[in-house]
């Protein structure tokens, strides 16, 4: 009987989680093995790669990889390891290059990952093979819609399969679009949180704590003309009604309805009067190409989504692609990039990136106290031998549908981390 | 209508950068705002595209004045929890270069070393450049733009900026 890292006891509405999952090494370790090996993995998307020979290097929940467009044009992922003794073919974060040079015994390896040259090769017997020598990729790389995946199980289900229900959402936000073609703008925003990266997944989608965790964000608001009303419903945390979905294999999102202005296509006073006759064509551009009923979807709704186990999408105050990675049990590291429509105006890309900065990142108004939140959790867990659970049943007694400001969601999380934690491997 | 222009000489550019570091690190962020021109900028470009356009590529600050405005009211706020309780910084500012006058704007590049210190011995040692547009007033100086680069491969745990570097 594997040992589970929670309390579930839906009867009582109880559900505690064991705080040593933010604490532990040996957690850490299993991690690694049973969740980080065991999923898809997000990579890069394409618009980072227009032209043959374009590569990204990163490390994707600590693989050193490198994300490239090879010659014959597809899109392609190596590791970023020497075959020879393993060392970083391609130091460069981003570039474009036909060959990758080792440059500590000068083997050259082609943007497709074949190995072309060996210096002094005759000195190899004929076991030596070239062709066996590629650099390696992960077990399997796939994408939806220009977003890439890599997984290490080559026995993976496939990434369209495991996001399930997943890509509603993600067409949702490449429905901004008119071309459905988003690109990642230029510009990487990267952090470190002192904090356990699943305390990221909680708070990527955590409605709950947006008043206390965010008051100055809202005051900031509120002196920009976009005054935030307290709900009128008792039930509810946030201005706007909104829920927490299930998205099956471990992805959910929070979806409700706007109350805080979108670059497509929801005004508010802080874009500046002059904008709003694009923003309305913006609207109306949805409504012809969309109908009615899926433009206000795709317009004036927001959405937190988390593809398990470490990637978020923010569709809310901008567009946020947001992934992290465990730097040690009580540190993560995360990469933010902003997505937008290709064929956006350079007003209305200067107002998405401009919207997206009051809000999302390092200097934001809002993430800085998220981060400091995380640092908190993490401080105070050191008690955690004697303080042992996190109350986390927020909701469940609750009929029906589950609110955004519960903790439906974050359960769903931790049922599915718990399982895969508890599986052999 | 010729106009006779002062050469600026350093020192006057030191003495106004070092009153400035000295205003941040005391947290009088208030009398900081004065040293600001009404239509200036306060700047950290990404670290992948330290010469980018904000309009075009996402920074990490890119503040217009009343954006400003809003950053010094939310980091005194006592609800700013990144900054509660306050940093405490140190900052030396040296190596300050004129590099352009025309007429009363002086463009002034600088380095710094700032130190920030949290709880729990929380170090950030932030490295990096200052790159002014500074403008004549009276016997000193008002700031048009402050572009601030921070001169790391990674940002990591220097990705956080929620003083006014």
């Amino acid at each position: 009987m594997p040992r589970s890292y929670v309390v579930d006891d839906p009867e009582k509405g109880v559900f505690l989680l064991d705080r040593e999952v933010h604490m532990s090494e040996q957690v850490l370790r299993e991690e690694m093995r049973k969740i980080f090996a065991k999923c898809w993995i997000y990579v890069g998307h394409s618009s980072e790669v227009k032209k043959p020979g374009d590569f990204v290097t990163r490390r994707v929940a600590g693989r050193p990889v490198i994300f490239v467009r090879n010659q014959k044009g597809e899109v392609d992922c190596h590791f970023n390891t020497c075959r020879h003794r393993g060392a970083l073919v391609c130091a460069d974060r981003q570039g474009n290059a036909r060959r990758f040079f080792c440059v500590y015994h000068g083997w050259i390896y082609g943007n497709g990952g074949e190995l072309q040259r060996v210096p002094g090769d005759e000195a190899y017997t004929s076991a030596f093979d070239k062709d066996t020598l590629a650099l390696k990729k992960p077990a399997k790389f796939e994408e939806y819609r220009g977003f890439w995946f890599m997984s290490l199980d080559p026995n993976i289900v496939p990434l369209t399969e495991y996001l399930g229900k997943a890509t509603e959402y993600l067409d949702l936000v490449i429905d901004q679009s008119p071309s459905q073609q988003m690109e990642i703008l230029p510009g990487t925003q990267e952090y470190d949180v002192g904090a356990n990266w699943k305390l990221m997944v909680e708070n990527s989608v955590d409605d709950y704590h947006l008043p206390s965790t965010h008051a100055t964000w809202l005051n900031f608001m509120a002196n920009s003309g976009v005054k935030v009303e307290p709900p009128k419903d008792k039930d509810l945390v946030l201005p706007t009604r909104g829920w927490a979905i299930e998205l099956g294999n471990g992805h959910f999102t929070t979806d409700n309805v706007n109350f805080r202005g979108r670059p497509v296509a929801a005004w508010i006073s802080l874009y500046g009067e002059d904008s709003k006759e694009e923003m309305k064509e913006i609207k109306d551009e949805l409504i012809a190409r969309l109908g009615p009923e899926r433009a206000e979807r795709v317009a004036n709704t927001n959405r937190n989504l988390v593809i398990f186990p470490n990637l978020v999408i923010n569709d809310g105050s901008s567009v946020t692609v947001r992934t992290f990675y465990p730097e040690g049990v009580g540190k993560m590291h995360v990469t933010a990039w902003a997505l937008g429509p290709v064929e956006e105006s350079a007003t209305a890309r200067a107002r998405r990136l401009d919207a997206f900065l009051t809000f999302y990142g390092p200097g934001g108004f809002a993430t800085p106290d998220d981060v400091e939140a995380l640092e908190l959790v993490q401080q105070g867990l050191a008690n955690w031998e004697d303080d042992r659970w996190s109350e986390m049943s927020r909701g469940m007694g609750r009929e029906g549908v589950q609110l955004n400001s519960d903790e439906h969601h974050l359960r769903i999380f931790w049922r599915h981390w718990d399982k895969m934690m508890g599986a052999e491997g | 209508m010729s106009q006779v222009v002062n050469k600026v000489t350093r020192a006057e550019v030191e003495d106004f950068l070092f009153h400035e570091a000295a205003l941040l690190d005391e947290w009088k962020l208030n009398e900081w705002q004065e040293l600001l021109t009404d239509d200036a900028h306060y700047l950290i470009p990404p670290n992948d595209v330290l010469d980018g356009d904000y309009r075009s590529s996402l920074f990490i600050i890119a503040d217009d004045r009343e954006r400003i405005r809003q950053r010094i009211i939310r980091a005194l706020d006592p609800n700013c929890h990144a900054e509660h309780p306050k940093s405490r910084t140190q900052r030396i500012v040296g190596n300050v270069r004129i590099l352009a006058q025309n007429g009363d704007e002086v463009d002034v590049a600088a380095n710094y070393i700032c130190y920030r210190y949290r709880r729990y011995e929380r170090v950030g040692q932030y490295v990096g450049n200052y790159v002014y547009k500074l403008v004549r007033k009276g016997d000193s100086f008002l700031i048009r733009e402050k572009k601030v680069i921070i001169q790391a491969n990674e940002l990591g745990q220097l990705g956080s900026v929620s003083i006014i570097l």
